[in-house]
């Protein structure tokens, strides 16, 4: 079957609107969605799980959320890592504060907090832009880092400086193996994918978009500034917050401040620059990239390194990668600017018209 | 001109000054619109044109003067008040949404009419869906009136220059604005895309009753369309009246032709 | 009394050293609009590159001469951050001009990543010494004055000197050479500039040089006073809010701002910081910067920006 929309045609502007006009392309992610659900659970063994899909999954989450702010609002943030450890820490903070509290729950509160604190973080962007945003969110990032580390209320006075969570049931399914994880995070992930992609398409990623392009036409066509960008603010953080959230409680089970330093940050942002900016889907580009490409450097350097005789260590096989990350953010920023996405998209529409294209 | 009955004053500016640090960019300037009728403001390089446009619909605030619209006296104006009270603009130098299509741009025109909350939105239920299939169906109207259909999935950074004046021009009446500010909307055009864009302005005034106000460069046109001029040279004024009167001007004739003071 | 006056001369001391690297942002952001992330990272490869070559150079030559390895490594490692520069501008800034500021920024951020890995492949990832003779005894002062005194390190004497120096070289070379007026006839318009023969790839190459330079000088300061280790490339982030305080186009804000957030840093710790668990001496100064940012976003000394329509 030919990937072609010949004598598809579309008779209302309803079917127009809908997020994959192109009836294969709809089935394909029926497929995939389906695929991850019921097979990868069969045939996946518990390395894959927590190296690979689990991390794939949360990150992907939280990359959703970075791309909102800076794909689809243009505001650059370099604090994303402490919005995922507000929402770590609010939702540890919930679960263990308030009896009854139901995970599920601690987690979506935990998002809220991260929302909250993000609006507040947000109010410089309406003064200033471009680098002294970033100043702002970085404030946040030192802000935060310092919080958790220092201030003992938020860890419950644990004397080590981690916490902890025991196994969490969501409505009764206790969520303990890595199988079960997995499933979780992918069944919170395609709800909050949707949601952003409805977003995006409606009238609150319109403003988004506009204030992002060109921020003057936009106040004059009735677009209120302070609106758009706080609620990019508060979208994007409460996506993070949750990624957070599920990063500490699903993911790493006990966790200390420095699994959301400024390193973390800076990797959700290259997730976004690499996978692509103002594209849901490359969201899940770009978390695949970056989380593929140091286990994939591990197994291949060495390997390399043995065609050579020498020895490759462990800090090499990290510089590398960090030589790799720093290379092609340049590269992506100056040849793509939107990244994988797009090479993909247009490799899509290549396929349209193949094999004939004219 | 056909049927349409130039109304009462529907804008009326009073004593507009506004300067930057030491540049007086306006002095003293009072002029009035009456509705439904084409406003043209000219003038050489530098006159204050565009800054009067952006006094008006809040850009710029003014140091001294008021706007008065409909009677309301607006000491504050800011562009989010403008929108609100029915003006819409385009820009001098094309001022489009490039990372979004022609449709998406058109689209955020409608935004102040669009009501549903953000998680309906997020969850495309109810108001939101049916929301966004209206103003789409308003959205389709402007778009065939300005015979853009060809384009309408576009991204509008890969279109030519004449389409995007175009699209300029829809995003601003898919506000369904009660007054147009077109900003030189022929500037950098060929005779043919000059034609086409003055019969829309005509349509436009004549169908929907839009009052214009514009600011143009080619004399030809603005004498042809405009019912009143409004003339400023160094950001004072100059000249005001019909056509004819501006025409026989002899302040006007100066600054135009340079002639001794 | 001379508690306070030891610790304000300390926050001065490292003030100036944030002043350095400030004014390597400066420049490069005066001349290019590109906000430098990597300055840094340039900071850590390049007292890596001190340090590795001190040490290597005279193995290589069978030489006994410490100074003569200093004078040889320094001079090494010039060149070697004008290669940088060149690349830098040749890769990558060459092919983003015009961008938006926010991209640039994030293309600097690759490049600091970068700069990163490869500097701690070739020249490895220990702390390194770097020994180019610095007092390391400190002296006492005005004991006459106070009771006791106040005790301070020459090291630091000697480093505020150099940053002076350094500084008074820069200002004469923007002031009086033509090199330097053309630097500034490209900072404040590029397309003016370009308009009038100055070749603008050619000033931005020499630009970033100078800023290597800064780097350089500033990596050997806080590598002979630390160590050359990686923590080195995060003084970019510690240095980040003077700018943004002294305003991101002027020189004088640059070194006003260091001094400011080094001494603020140091008495917030000192005097506020047990009450609040200590540590506090980053984010206070990103809060004093956030603070300007909302009040006056254009710094102590920068220019307003009017938005044109």
């Amino acid at each position: 079957m030919f990937y072609r929309e010949n004598g598809q045609f579309k008779t209302s502007y309803k079917s127009d609107q809908q997020i994959f006009p192109i009836p294969q392309d709809r089935w394909a992610i029926v497929a995939i969605v389906a695929l991850a659900f019921f097979a990868v659970p069969m045939m996946v063994d518990e390395y894959l799980f927590r190296a690979i899909l689990i991390p794939f999954l949360i990150l992907s989450l939280a990359a959703l959320g970075v791309n909102i702010l800076v794909g689809y609002c243009g505001q650059i943030t370099l604090g994303a890592g402490a919005f995922m450890a507000v929402g770590a820490y609010a939702a540890y903070n919930f679960l263990i504060r308030v009896s009854g509290m139901p995970a599920l729950g601690a987690i979506l509160l935990g998002g809220l907090t991260a929302a909250a604190v993000g609006i507040v973080f947000g109010i410089p962007s309406l003064r200033v832009r471009g680098l002294y945003l970033a100043v702002a969110t970085l404030a946040a990032q030192f802000f935060w880092d310092w919080a958790f580390l220092r201030v003992k209320w938020f860890t419950n006075d644990a004397s080590s400086g981690s916490v902890s969570v025991a196994d969490i049931s969501v409505f009764g399914w206790t969520i303990d193996s890595p199988s079960d994880k997995y499933l979780f995070c992918l069944g919170i992930l395609v709800i909050f994918s949707l949601m952003a992609k409805n977003m995006v398409r409606g009238s609150i990623g319109r403003q988004w978009m506009a204030i992002r392009d060109m921020d003057v036409a936009a106040t004059v066509i009735g677009i209120r500034p302070m609106y758009a960008k706080l609620t990019a603010f508060a979208v994007s953080s409460f996506y993070v917050g949750v990624a957070g959230a599920l990063w500490g409680f699903v993911h790493l089970g006990s966790w200390e401040p420095a699994a959301f330093s400024i390193d973390r940050s800076f990797q959700l942002l290259f997730m976004v620059i690499i996978g692509g900016m103002g594209a849901i889907a490359g969201s899940f580009f770009g978390a695949a990239f970056i989380v593929i490409l140091p286990i994939f450097l591990n197994q291949l350097l060495p390997v390399i390194g043995g065609w050579f005789g020498l020895e490759v260590s462990i800090a090499l096989v990290s510089h590398v990668e960090i030589m790799i990350f720093g290379a092609l953010i340049a590269f992506f920023l100056i040849v793509e600017p939107h990244g994988i996405a797009r090479l993909w998209s247009t490799g899509r529409e290549k396929l349209r018209l193949w094999p004939f294209p004219h | 001109m056909t049927g349409r009955k130039i109304g009462e004053v529907i804008l009326d500016l009073k004593n507009i000054s506004l300067s930057f640090g030491g540049v007086k960019a306006l002095q003293d300037i009072s002029f009035n619109v009456l509705e439904h009728e084409i406003r043209a403001i000219i003038g050489p390089n530098g006159a204050g044109k565009s800054s009067m446009l952006n006094v008006i619909n809040g850009v710029y605030r003014p140091q001294e003067g008021e706007i008065i619209l409909r009677g309301e006296h607006f000491a504050n104006m800011n562009s989010y008040r403008a929108a609100k009270a029915g003006l819409a603009r385009t820009f001098q130098n094309i001022a489009l949404f490039k990372g979004m299509s022609v449709l998406d741009n058109i689209m955020t025109g409608r935004n102040l009419k669009m009501k549903a909350n953000m998680l309906l939105q997020a969850l495309w239920v109810g108001p939101a869906q049916r929301e966004e299939l209206e103003h789409r169906l308003k959205v389709e109207e402007i778009i065939d009136f300005l015979e853009i259909q060809h384009i309408r999935k576009t991204p509008v950074g890969r279109l030519p220059y004449g389409l995007q004046k175009r699209v300029d021009l829809a995003r601003a009446l898919a506000m369904e604005p009660q007054i147009l500010l077109l900003d030189e909307p022929m500037a950098g055009m060929n005779v043919e895309e000059k034609q086409d864009m003055c019969r829309f302005i005509l349509d436009v005034n004549d169908q929907f009753g839009t009052t214009v106000v514009l600011i143009e460069h080619d004399m030809g046109v603005v004498m042809d369309i405009s019912d009143r001029v409004v003339v400023l040279d160094y950001g004072k004024k100059i000249g005001d009246g019909t056509p004819d009167e501006v025409r026989a001007n002899p302040d006007v004739i100066s600054a135009y032709l340079g002639a001794s003071h | 009394m001379s508690f306070f006056l030891e610790t304000l001369i300390g926050g001065l001391m490292s003030g100036m050293l944030y002043s350095l690297v400030a004014l390597g942002f400066v420049l490069i952001y005066k001349a290019s609009g590109v906000f430098n992330f990597a300055q840094g990272a340039m900071v850590l490869f390049a007292a890596l590159s001190m340090a590795r070559f001190s040490e290597w150079i005279p193995q290589w030559l069978g030489m006994d001469n410490l100074f003569m390895a200093n004078v040889l490594a320094f001079a090494v490692s010039v060149a070697v951050m004008f290669i940088v520069a060149w690349l830098i501008e040749r890769l990558v800034l060459r092919h983003l001009v015009n961008q938006e500021g926010a991209t640039l920024l994030m293309a600097t951020l690759g490049i600091a990543y970068f700069l990163d890995g490869v500097g701690q492949t070739i020249f490895g990832s220990d702390i390194y010494k770097i020994d180019v003779g610095m007092p390391k005894e400190p002296v006492m002062m005005l004991e006459n004055v106070f009771e006791g005194g106040i005790l301070i390190n020459k090291e630091d004497f000697v480093a505020a000197f150099i940053s002076a120096m350094l500084v008074l070289a820069l200002t004469i070379f923007f002031q009086k050479t033509a090199t330097g007026r053309a630097l500034r006839a490209v900072a404040d318009d590029h397309q003016a500039a370009q308009s009038i023969g100055i070749p603008l790839n050619r000033i931005w190459v020499i630009v970033w040089c100078v800023a290597g330079i800064t780097a350089l000088v500033a990596g050997v300061i806080w590598g002979s006073k630390l160590g050359a280790q990686f923590s080195l490339s995060t003084v970019a982030l510690r240095a980040l809010p003077v700018v943004i305080l002294g305003g991101l186009t002027s020189v004088p804000g640059a070194i006003i701002g260091g001094l400011i957030i080094g001494v603020g840093e140091k008495l917030s710790e000192v005097y506020l910081g047990p009450y609040v668990g200590g540590g506090i001496e980053i984010w206070f100064a990103y809060m004093l910067a956030l603070m300007f940012l909302l009040f006056r976003p254009q710094g102590l000394f920068g220019e307003k920006i009017i938005d044109r329509v």
